[in-house]
């Protein structure tokens, strides 16, 4: 069964017109899943939908998750300044009610996963720009959700930190087996990271297309290298290309 | 060495002026009723000091209470405004009008309601009218200032309204509570000052009360001397305050 499940959906805000769609998508569980596409495609509103934030103002929307089963990471670490890495991380616990001291070992062990072991007591404002977005990583991580969503969540980093981060990302991926959509205007973490690529076309995003990308994630040392990479890229740029001219 | 140049060059300032004023008074010999001589005021502070003391404190503690139930107050109407849109939507064209309506105005009126007898309650009021306004405006924006993404995060995890509150927005709002609060100090100790100006000289006796008495009595020394200390415990407070804020807002950000 889906996780989400969305049929002709249409987002129309009252000022700005209409953002999204029409746009049918189905999330399998245990996927990996890249939504790509020019800014103001309505990416993000995309990502509010399936996080159950929003409702679509025409469509069909279906999520098969109860609360909580569903992580966000954010463009911006989005931690409470006021709290440290771990009181921010034991937050989703403690406001779905579980107890104080549980919600904090728990939080410790989100933390260790993501490789921020030591930095429990540290601040957001202490913390590196890596480093407080691995923290927004562990929040979301830590209530083992079925379906995690990312909104560019590396777009503010540099090089490095980013190709760390998404090795990691997927490594962690490994072990739980959530569903991922991640949304990016970056093309090769796109490829990279995902196994399906799926590219919305200028605002209102509707699909431009859809690409497989071969080969096993996590990926192995130099998949950049490989010939399915590279030819998964060209065509995803290709129909970036074609879906950001006049309506498809 | 600039540091030290920094510190020094107020002071330079007060030395020269008070230099320029004294041989003024003593080369034109201005009568002592229109415009006594630094020293003049110097000796009148020296001369009797504890009664003055005695009408600082009179003023400043009626400021700091003022300012405890003006804090208690605004906060918590912040809080019902934050809960509820349709009360903040019912609340702000009124509040505006009470913050835009000086309190000199509004003083005689609230006196009466006070009593003759209880004039030092009239001014505690009056003193919180003014001071409840900054840290109200402030609670209301600081409560409005979580950021959005965060607040959507609480969201996705089905936080209670209460949740949100006590747990988001609070915590959002201190910076802005912080300079409320300093602003509203302020503010109450002019508010309280102006209370007892309209409460006349029989009433309460702090230091506008010493104004006004040694104005009446044409001591002209004595009136600088008390507006000099009014002067002072406005810079301390406000200092105090101001390192008061800055300590606040690094524990809140962690550094």
């Amino acid at each position: 069964m889906p996780l989400v499940f969305l049929q002709s959906v249409e987002v129309e805000y009252l000022r700005r017109g209409k953002a999204l769609g029409p746009l049918s998508l189905t999330i399998e569980p245990g996927e990996v899943l890249a939504l790509v596409g020019p800014s103001g495609c309505g990416k993000s509103t995309a990502l509010r939908l399936l996080a159950g934030l929003e409702s679509p103002t025409r469509g069909n929307l279906q999520r098969t998750m109860a609360k909580g089963e569903t992580g966000v990471v954010f463009q911006a670490p989005t931690l409470a300044p006021w709290l440290t890495a771990q009181a921010n991380v034991a937050l989703p616990l403690e406001l779905s009610g579980i107890p104080k001291d549980t919600a904090s070992t728990q939080a410790r062990e989100a933390l260790t996963r993501v490789g921020l072991a030591g930095a429990e007591l540290a601040r957001p404002a202490q913390l590196s720009g890596g480093m407080a977005m691995r923290a927004s990583l562990a929040r979301a991580l830590v209530t083992n959700p079925h379906l995690l969503l990312l909104d560019e969540p590396f777009a503010a980093l540099d090089e490095i930190t980013r190709r760390s981060l998404a090795d990691d990302v997927l490594k962690m991926w490994a072990q739980t087996k959530p569903a991922i959509v991640f949304v990016t205007h970056n093309v090769e973490e796109a490829v990279y990271m995902a196994d399906r690529v799926v590219v919305l076309t200028k605002g209102p995003g509707r699909i431009a297309g859809e690409i497989a990308v071969p080969g096993t994630l996590p990926r192995p040392a130099g998949f950049r290298t490989t010939a399915g990479f590279r030819d998964a890229a060209e065509a995803v740029s290709a129909l970036l290309a074609k879906g950001s001219e006049a309506s498809l | 060495m600039n540091r030290i140049v920094d510190a020094l060059a107020p002071l330079a300032l007060i030395a020269a002026l008070l230099g320029i004023w004294e041989a003024a008074c003593r080369l034109t010999g201005v009568p002592a009723y229109f415009l006594p001589a630094p020293s003049a005021v110097a000796k009148a502070l020296a001369a009797d000091p504890w009664p003055l003391i005695q009408a600082s404190w009179n003023t400043l503690s009626v400021a700091l209470l003022a300012l405890i139930i003006a804090s208690v107050t605004a906060q918590a109407t912040a809080l019902l405004v934050a809960l509820s849109p349709v009360l903040e939507r019912a609340i702000r064209p009124l509040a505006s009008t009470l913050q835009v309506t000086p309190v000199v105005a509004i003083a005689p009126l609230v006196i009466i309601w006070a009593g003759i007898d209880h004039a030092e309650r009239a001014v505690v009021a009056l003193a919180v009218l003014v001071a409840f306004f900054p840290i109200f405006s402030g609670a209301v924006t600081g409560l409005k200032s979580a950021d959005p993404d965060l607040e959507r995060l609480f969201d996705l995890y089905g936080a209670s309204r209460w949740q949100k509150v006590m747990r988001l927005r609070l915590p959002s709002a201190v910076p802005f509570l912080l300079e409320g609060h300093k602003v509203g100090a302020g503010l109450a100790i002019s508010g309280a000052v102006v209370a007892e100006f309209a409460a006349g000289s029989g009433g309460v006796r702090g230091l506008a009360w010493r104004i006004l008495d040694a104005g009446n009595k044409l001591q002209t020394a004595r009136m600088i001397a008390a507006l000099v200390v009014l002067g002072l415990m406005g810079v301390a407070l406000h200092a105090a305050l101001d390192r008061l804020e800055r300590v606040g807002l690094a524990w809140w950000r962690g550094r």
